[in-house]
């Protein structure tokens, strides 16, 4: 080895050293800049909020235990609640259902278009994609209050409003699974001579389906919780009763609808996860 | 030099073809009759919800005009000019509000005399119409009138002569016109009340009372430099920021203040999820924690606390800490502390052991183990599932809100509620909209940045 060839090894060494501390100094500025968001951000809500963080957590588990409570007093006649109350569990499933089925069938269609090299006009790319985006971005109260204010408080608005978030957000997760297909199926498709609607259904859809299914899965567990939030607001179904029986503090009617509604998203959850992974294979979440 | 010999067929070839495409086409006829009977079904379902949620009975008592008029309402302002004849009083403002009224009438309004009770108020409504108020009456003239509509308010009721088109409606009690949605005559005993809608949001940047109403941006811009104070104890670029953010019908501070809370709330909600369901996932994993009743036990919180949802923690939470930011703090990251565990205890169970087994190999303690051999592989998981959360937090966080742990979303369902400042929730939906698409693309950048 000669000495100028240790001067570069050297030479080496110090540039990735100096790397290094760089690295170390913009991971450590980034972390104090973190950890100085997280204590600011606490000091800041600590101050708006009307109770504070330490009488709250001695008065914490009050109201559960007044749920309890109640509901220990009530007796077997707890269960007949639950009875009581199953039709507005089955109303807030068919709100989910409908709007999870329109949702999809829009899905669908937005990300056929949103997909490039599909043989849609190059010009509806980014017109759907931008539309899914404004569709997924409008939170699903607000549509559900405008409707509500116009068609009444039934169902119905609290549906349109699912509808229309659901297809920005499964349509986008549609176009990811359109974007990854394989393109051998279609280039035969094509050279034996199909137009392009055979194309779709015998190249494109085989390939898809399971996923898209899997999706529409997690979705519609996703639009249960919606719609028995958006029953809060007067769209019917157990949200409507939970109000009641919170505005009334009726400790035993909100245990039952809770109950309800816990067993019915774990159920869900449990025959979803397990359809999923015989569809696709591997377990996957992903948020709304 | 090819030689082409056509294909023997053995004796039991033709039977084996014709099975296999018997084989063919029967799979194809099962892939067409699936799909054809799971459609079936889902039309049997939709027409059993058709039915079920009485959408006829809902078409039929829809208020879709109420649409219209909200959607105008949100989208543009109008000015009342009123005159109301018991309190001797002619009025002009902007919504009809006491902090808004015209000292000098608008150029669109002639009053021809010093005593406005008794002389003419000729008002032009832009579009070819004339309103005049004269006495107890006004006359309505116009493209669709052809002969002037006159309505008198008298001690009784209300009268009219002229013509009266299907636009006007006609009661004794209250008569209303609206030649189109811009414009708009009611009239009821003792009281003749004009609309005229203008597009826009009126005195969005100052209140109408304020100095700087109407001035442009050009002018603003110099004031803020001029040395000339308006306020003698301010300078002019800290009264003009005042001016803007204390505007009293558009609340711009507070509007800001809400949407800090509900950021917080999203970012907050996420970090504590993110660092407490960390360690716990490690403990649900089968990989690092070989005791399974300990497993399950966790593995079982994760669902329930996931579950039960963060709506209804949030209604827990409010109890117990009141209203406001940190009780969303709370619902956010105790449901997803749920979500996440489980996601990073999937992600702490694939990874590659290997790693692991070197350090330990080379005699590394436990710590240095985690750090440097299971950290790395389940970091790209553990940022990109949090910032994903991150934006959907966003989202719930002004929902939570709305149901009353503050924020934006309290915000936006008190505009709702009053029912009448339209033009404020479309601010204020507008204002959402723009954080939760700035939160998707800001997250979208980050993990697409984070993974190259």
């Amino acid at each position: 080895m000669t000495a100028q060839t240790l001067t570069r090894v050297d030479q080496i060494l110090e540039h990735s050293s100096g790397l290094e501390k760089r690295r170390r100094l913009y991971s450590g500025l980034f972390g104090a800049i973190f950890v100085a968001l997280v204590i600011s951000g606490f000091i800041a809500a600590e101050e708006m909020n009307s109770g504070g963080f330490v009488q709250g957590i001695t008065s914490f588990f009050d109201y559960p235990a007044d749920i309890v409570m109640e509901t220990w007093e009530a007796g077997p006649a707890w269960f007949g609640l639950l009875w009581t109350y199953f039709p507005a569990l089955i109303e807030t499933i068919n709100m989910a259902a409908v709007a999870t089925i329109f949702g999809t069938v829009f899905a669908m269609g937005l990300s056929l278009a949103a997909t490039r090299d599909l043989g849609v006009h190059p010009v509806l790319v980014p017109i759907a994609r931008r539309t899914m985006d404004v569709m997924r971005a409008f939170p699903e109260l607000i549509i559900a209050l405008f409707l509500i204010f116009m068609l009444g408080t039934t169902p119905v608005p609290a549906i349109i409003a699912i509808a229309i978030h659901t297809s920005g957000a499964l349509g986008k997760l549609f176009s990811e699974v359109n974007e990854n297909v394989d393109r051998g199926p279609l280039e035969g498709m094509s050279a034996a001579g199909a137009g392009w609607f055979k194309r779709v259904r015998w190249a494109v859809i085989p390939q898809v389906l399971p996923n898209y299914t899997s999706y529409m899965l997690l979705r519609f567990e996703i639009n249960i919780r919606a719609s028995a939030i958006l029953g809060f607001v007067g769209a019917g179904g157990i949200g409507s009763e939970l109000r009641k029986a919170i505005s009334w503090s009726n400790g035993a009617d909100i245990m039952a609808l809770f109950a309800l509604l816990f067993l019915t998203i774990m159920l869900i959850d449990q025959f979803s996860g397990y359809l999923r992974r015989r569809l696709v294979g591997s377990s996957f979440m992903l948020a709304s | 030099m090819s030689t082409q010999t056509a294909p023997s067929m053995a004796p039991g070839d033709a039977a084996r073809i014709n099975a296999g495409q018997a084989d063919v086409i029967a799979s194809h006829r099962r892939g067409v009759l699936w799909p054809a009977g799971l459609l079936a079904m889902v039309c049997v379902y939709l027409i059993y919800a058709f039915i079920a949620f009485d959408v006829p009975g809902l078409i039929a008592k829809s208020r879709l005009d109420r649409g219209v008029l909200l959607g105008l309402d949100s989208v543009a302002y109008k000015v009342h000019i009123e005159k109301n004849l018991r309190r001797d009083q002619l009025e002009i403002a902007v919504e009809g509000e006491r902090a808004a009224v015209y000292e000098t009438p608008p150029d669109w309004v002639t009053i021809d005399g010093a005593d406005p009770m008794t002389s003419t108020v000729d008002i032009d409504m832009g579009s070819g119409y004339r309103f005049v108020i004269e006495g107890s009456s006004v006359t309505l003239t116009g493209p669709e009138l052809y002969e002037p509509l006159v309505i008198t308010s008298t001690a009784e009721g209300v009268e009219w002569t002229g013509a009266t088109p299907d636009w006007v409606l006609l009661d004794p009690r209250k008569v209303e016109a609206r030649p189109s949605l811009f414009e708009r005559v009611q009239v009821t005993s003792g009281r003749i009340l004009v609309f005229r809608y203008f597009w826009g949001w009126e005195d969005f940047w100052f209140e109408f009372r304020s100095p700087l109403n109407g001035l442009s941006a050009g002018a603003l811009w110099s004031l803020a430099w001029s040395d000339e104070r308006i306020e003698p104890e301010t300078s002019n670029a800290r009264f003009i920021f005042d001016e803007f953010w204390g505007n009293p019908g558009w609340q711009h501070g507070d509007v800001f203040k809400a949407l800090l809370e509900t950021i917080i709330m999203a970012f907050l909600g996420t970090v504590v999820a993110a660092f407490i369901g960390l360690p716990l996932a490690f403990l649900a994993a089968a990989n690092f924690n070989p005791d399974p009743v300990s497993r399950f036990a966790i593995r079982r919180v994760f669902d329930f606390v996931r579950g039960v949802d963060n709506l209804i923690w949030s209604l827990i939470f409010i109890r117990a800490f009141g209203l406001g930011p940190l009780t969303g703090v709370m619902a956010i990251a105790l449901t997803d502390i749920g979500t996440l565990g489980k996601l990073f205890s999937e992600a702490i169970e694939n990874i590659d052991n290997k790693q692991v087994e070197g350090m330990q190999s080379a005699g590394a303690p436990a710590v240095t183990r985690y750090r440097f051999g299971v950290i790395p592989q389940i970091l790209p998981v553990f940022i990109s599932q949090s910032l994903y959360y991150l934006e959907s937090n966003t989202r719930s966080a002004t929902v939570i809100g709305a149901l009353g742990a503050g924020g934006i979303g309290l915000k936006l369902v008190e505009t709702l509620r009053t029912g009448k400042d339209w033009e404020n929730t479309l601010y204020i939906v507008v204002l959402t909209v723009i954080v939760v698409v700035g939160m998707d693309m800001l997250s979208g950048w980050l993990r697409r940045r984070l993974s190259n």
